[in-house]
């Protein structure tokens, strides 16, 4: 019984049941958008600061303690500018693209559980919801680069169908391990299953996860939809004001999303030692962002084809490996012998990289014309 | 029934993050595959040479300052070694020294640049370039030690060098000098092996040997194609035959190789650097020039080995007290015709890295 129908069954006692059931979900949907636009402020500031880290300079350091202010002067500024719509832009879709993009985002912090109970719905396929969801935000950045009526903004929407679809099999090939080790598409029910977190039982899992989703959230070196040394902003050229912010925000509140969904799928949840559960979670998905932000300051991006190949020659062929590896597992030692498991899959998955490693060849990448 | 498509024709510039100016690029696209490219000059025109036509021998030197501003140490080296040349001016050693311990000062940080916002044209977020630019920053504090200035330095005269170094220079770049190896250490640790930048580098936008020569390319675009070419061996100027270095060339000409060869000249000028500094003699910096000052009738063509190619200062004298007439051979613009045939069948995201690999400074393309 998670924490919010508690709270339903306490107001049931008060007062009518319909309407103990509406102020239950919008206690529950309040507190849940406050957690999460907190956390995108303060990921913001923290991007940055330790992207200034990795850039040996300071990083915004003037506005409150440690420049932690800086994302709500940023806000203020975004929010005072002028809303610009090209002249000749499909204005329907401008407008309409980036609440399609931010939506989703949020709606996916509807079933992650950030402490035994906390989640604003349990629901029983959860991860078919989250994938389901998530994929929404590719058509959002497909009406964005259309509806704005420049080049740029095109060949960045172009882009994002080849390679958000692409990167979808392998993440949900990847997210099937976890599923079928812990046998349900409940999250609470995954995380439960977690006596040994899954990056321990499938690394290779876990590291076909991770780059897919960072693939799918278009964040370095995948970030082609807006790559900036070549089309300018991508799909966002043509926005600014509070449309910008939107998909700004869509972009951190994405990172948000996946740094917790990694932390439930494979990292545990909010399961350690010592600390108190709510404090491991937050502690597990600012490791994930810390990473992220890593490879963000360290790494050169991919070219299209190289990321499409990499997706479909790489990332895929591995999924299906780590599927069929762990379904046989599942099927005999999981139960008995789990730390038999951990070994096979890291030796698995080292073999697998270094194969991959030595095999994989990229296309030549020119074309006869 | 075949769908009919047109040609995607996209303008790359002149405001664009990675044109490294106001260049400009018509690109017809198929899809994401460059059909066509055609450069667009001009949008820095300043009429540099015209201008130099009425001002004295000395007043030309701050122009050329602003022709590749990201080296203009070397484009002033240039241009005296060809009012010198025509003059018969012998300089004294102390300026001799004193100008190859700049230029080659001048060839590390242009390089650096290139290097870094090569890796930012590749996506690299900024972070080789604020790498590169601390080292950079050293040698600007060290530029603007000798000469008060740290961008457009206007430092070589005909005849010597303006200033004198103060005290705290020679520790300065002894100092640097010192580290400066390890540094490049640093970038090749983080960057030359890196998987990504293999993968997007090697084998494009190669430059045949052939078409490189043909061009008449010259610098690290040239070199990277595998021709040993470098106007301080093959025609030395100023005293850079009594310094012991290497030319590195590149074997395939491919923008790994232009990259690579940059970060191999880093190394081989520091080793430039410790020789000249250790024969520093004491003595004049600059002679007295007669005034005003005329040069005879006649014409003359200076070059150097500028950081981005062969630099040329070609001078019309009409024994009056400014040039007649004044024409500069930019590396950049010359090494830049190359860039159609080297782009032509890549993607969008190669153009941007060739182009970047070129390493042009619009400032002495347009003049």
């Amino acid at each position: 019984m998670t924490l919010l129908e508690q709270f339903q069954d306490w107001l049931g006692g008060i007062s009518p049941d319909w309407a103990a059931y509406v102020i239950a979900g919008v206690v529950g949907i309040v507190v849940i958008l406050g957690f999460v636009l907190t956390l995108v402020i303060v990921f913001i500031w923290y991007e940055r600061r330790l992207l200034g880290r990795f850039q040996i300079r300071l990083g915004p350091n003037r506005l409150g303690p440690e420049g932690i202010f800086q994302p709500i002067a940023t806000a203020v500024k975004i929010l005072l500018k002028e809303d610009i719509i090209p002249e000749r832009a499909d204005k329907f879709v401008h407008w309409l693209a980036p609440i399609v993009v931010f939506t989703p985002v949020l709606m996916v912090f509807a079933v992650v559980p950030l402490d035994k109970g906390a989640v604003l719905a349990d629901l029983n396929v959860g991860v078919l919801y989250i994938v389901a969801i998530s994929s929404v935000s590719a058509v959002g950045i497909y009406m964005a680069g259309w509806g704005s009526n420049n080049k740029y903004a095109l060949i960045a929407a172009m882009r994002t169908v080849a390679q958000i679809v692409s990167y979808e099999l392998p993440v949900v090939l990847s997210i099937l391990g976890v599923v079928l080790m812990a046998g349900s598409l409940s999250l609470t029910k995954i995380v439960d299953a977690q006596n040994l977190p899954f990056i321990v039982m499938q690394p290779l899992g876990f590291l076909i996860f991770f780059l897919g989703a960072l693939a799918e959230m278009n964040r370095c070196p995948f970030d082609l939809l807006e790559a900036d040394s070549e089309i300018v902003a991508g799909y966002h050229t043509e926005y600014s004001g509070m449309k910008f912010a939107m998909f700004y925000l869509g972009e951190y509140g994405h990172a948000l999303a996946y740094a917790c969904i990694v932390t439930v799928l494979f990292l545990g949840g909010w399961r350690g030692p010592v600390l108190p559960p709510f404090l491991w979670f937050v502690v597990k998905i600012v490791a994930i962002f810390s990473l992220i932000v890593w490879l963000r300051a360290t790494l050169p991006r991919l070219r299209v084809d190289q990321l499409m190949a990499f997706a479909w020659k790489g990332l895929f062929p591995m999924a299906m490996v780590n599927l069929l590896v762990v379904a046989i597992e599942v099927l005999w030692l999981v139960e008995l012998l789990p730390w038999v498991v951990v070994v096979v899959n890291i030796t698995l998955a080292g073999i697998l990289i270094l194969a991959w490693s030595r095999l994989f060849v990229l296309g030549k990448g020119r074309v006869e014309v | 029934m075949a769908l009919k498509t047109e040609p995607f024709i996209l303008n790359v510039g002149p405001q664009h993050p990675s044109t490294h100016g106001v260049f400009r690029m018509r690109v017809t696209l198929d899809g994401e595959v460059v059909v066509d490219v055609e450069p667009v000059i001009g949008y820095l025109h300043r009429g540099i040479e015209k201008l130099a036509e009425s001002r004295t021998y000395t007043q030309v030197i701050p122009l050329t300052d602003r022709l590749d501003y990201l080296a203009s140490m070397t484009n002033n080296f240039g241009y005296v070694l060809a009012v010198e040349k025509l003059a018969g001016i012998k300089v004294p050693e102390r300026a001799e020294h004193l100008r190859v311990i700049m230029a080659e000062l001048m060839r590390i940080s242009s390089h650096l640049m290139a290097v870094g916002f090569f890796l930012n044209d590749l996506g690299a977020m900024m972070t080789p370039v604020l790498y590169m630019w601390r080292e950079r920053e050293k040698i600007m504090d060290l530029f603007e030690m000798v000469c008060g200035q740290r961008l457009t330095y206007n430092y070589m005269r005909v005849g010597g060098v303006s200033h004198d170094i103060p005290e705290e220079f020679l520790p300065a770049l002894e100092r640097f000098v010192g580290e400066m190896p390890r540094f490049i250490d640093e970038y090749e640790q983080l960057l030359s092996q890196n998987e990504i930048l293999l993968a997007r580098t090697k084998g494009v936008g190669v430059l045949p040997r052939a078409m490189a020569i043909n061009i008449a390319a010259s610098g690290p675009v040239l070199r990277a194609s595998g021709v040993k070419w470098d106007i301080r061996k093959a025609d030395p100027y100023s005293i850079y035959e009594r310094f012991d270095f290497e030319v590195p060339v590149g074997m395939v000409g491919d923008c790994y190789d232009r990259y690579w060869v940059r970060i191999q000249e880093m190394r081989q000028s520091v080793r430039i650097i410790e020789q000249a500094m250790k024969r520093l003699p004491r003595g004049e910096i600059c002679i007295k020039l007669p005034k005003p000052f005329r040069l005879p009738n006649g014409e003359v063509y200076g070059h150097i080995e500028a950081p981005k190619g062969e630099l040329g200062f070609y001078l019309v004298s009409d024994n009056s007290i400014a040039p007649y007439r004044f024409h500069v051979r930019p590396p950049t613009l010359i090494n830049l015709t190359a860039l159609r045939d080297m782009v032509v069948g890549w993607k969008i995201a190669d153009l941007i890295v060739i182009f970047g690999s070129i390493d042009v400074c619009l400032g002495e393309i347009d003049r």
